[in-house]
């Protein structure tokens, strides 16, 4: 059951981005290009898809448990670091640069459009460099405090 | 913008929010398709592995189940010239998981929880993306 839960949310969501037009990169550079031609719909799509998950969530916790585990897996850190600022920062040019992001990329597959593959490369490829720096720093920070 | 697109956008941030409360009723998970997506990367092979990879699949199909019902697939257009698509996907991938979340995780679940971390996050990768189309396209 957690599975197929996991598999219906999936599709439920792409199929919200696509109807939305957000998994067109076009829609979402015509909101980024506030000198231009702006489109404002991105904002009607997050404010709607905000509402809904404020609600939506809220009526979810007051159970104890989820339906098919035993625990809600919310993050609780609430600290404002560097690591947050520069990774958003550093994400916002990428989106900028392309109007794509993970969830828009990953909806788009089956367009068969070939810049769409080179870009989830592109982007897989950057979470494990990050990841693979993000241990070497840690490592080294360990080594000088050791 | 006429009322078919303010209707569409709306629908479909409805859709959106109502898989990301589905996903938290049934498995107690945030929709953060960054997060979801790196969390496969690593080289063992984990019980939560099997969710993250069927919610990928139902992103991937979803435009398919789509078609099936007769929804209109709309044309996905990528005007980004080669070097730059690389560029892009490479600092997306990259930043979404040092910043912990992308429009999904930070954007609309972390918003709705008002979290202060999405709130930052959120502003920041707006105002970093709103910046590079100024000077990209400008």
């Amino acid at each position: 059951m957690k599975t197929f839960s996991a598999f219906i949310a999936g599709a439920i969501f792409s199929i919200g981005l696509t109807v939305s037009g957000m998994s067109n990169p076009e829609n979402v550079i015509g909101f980024l290009d506030i000198a231009g031609d702006w489109n404002p719909a991105l904002m009607l799509v997050l404010l709607s898809a905000v509402v809904v998950t404020g609600i939506g969530y809220r009526l979810a916790w007051k159970r104890t448990q989820p339906l098919f585990d035993e625990d809600f897996f919310v993050p609780t850190s609430r600290i404002l670091d560097g690591r947050l600022m520069t990774g958003s920062a550093i994400f916002g040019i990428g989106w900028g640069l392309v109007g794509l992001c993970p969830g828009p990329a990953l909806s788009s597959v089956v367009s068969g459009n070939s810049s769409i593959y080179v870009f989830i490369i592109a982007m897989i490829g950057g979470m494990i460099m990050q990841r693979n720096l993000t241990a070497f720093i840690d490592g080294q920070n360990k080594a000088v405090s050791a | 913008m006429n009322t078919t697109i303010v209707f569409q956008s709306l629908l479909g941030g409805t859709l959106i929010g109502v898989a990301a409360v589905l996903l938290m009723l049934t498995l107690g998970r945030i929709s953060g398709v960054s997060g979801i997506t790196s969390g496969l990367l690593s080289l063992s092979i984990k019980k939560d592995d099997f969710w993250r990879i069927a919610f990928i699949l139902g992103l991937v199909s979803g435009p398919l189940l789509l078609g099936l019902v007769g929804g209109e697939i709309p044309e996905i257009v990528v005007d980004t010239r080669l070097p730059y698509l690389i560029a892009g996907g490479l600092l997306v991938g990259f930043g979404a998981t040092l910043g912990s979340g992308c429009a999904s995780g930070h954007g609309v679940c972390g918003i709705a929880r008002i979290s202060p971390r999405s709130l930052l996050a959120t502003g920041i990768f707006v105002a970093a993306a709103v910046a590079t189309v100024f000077f990209t396209r400008g």
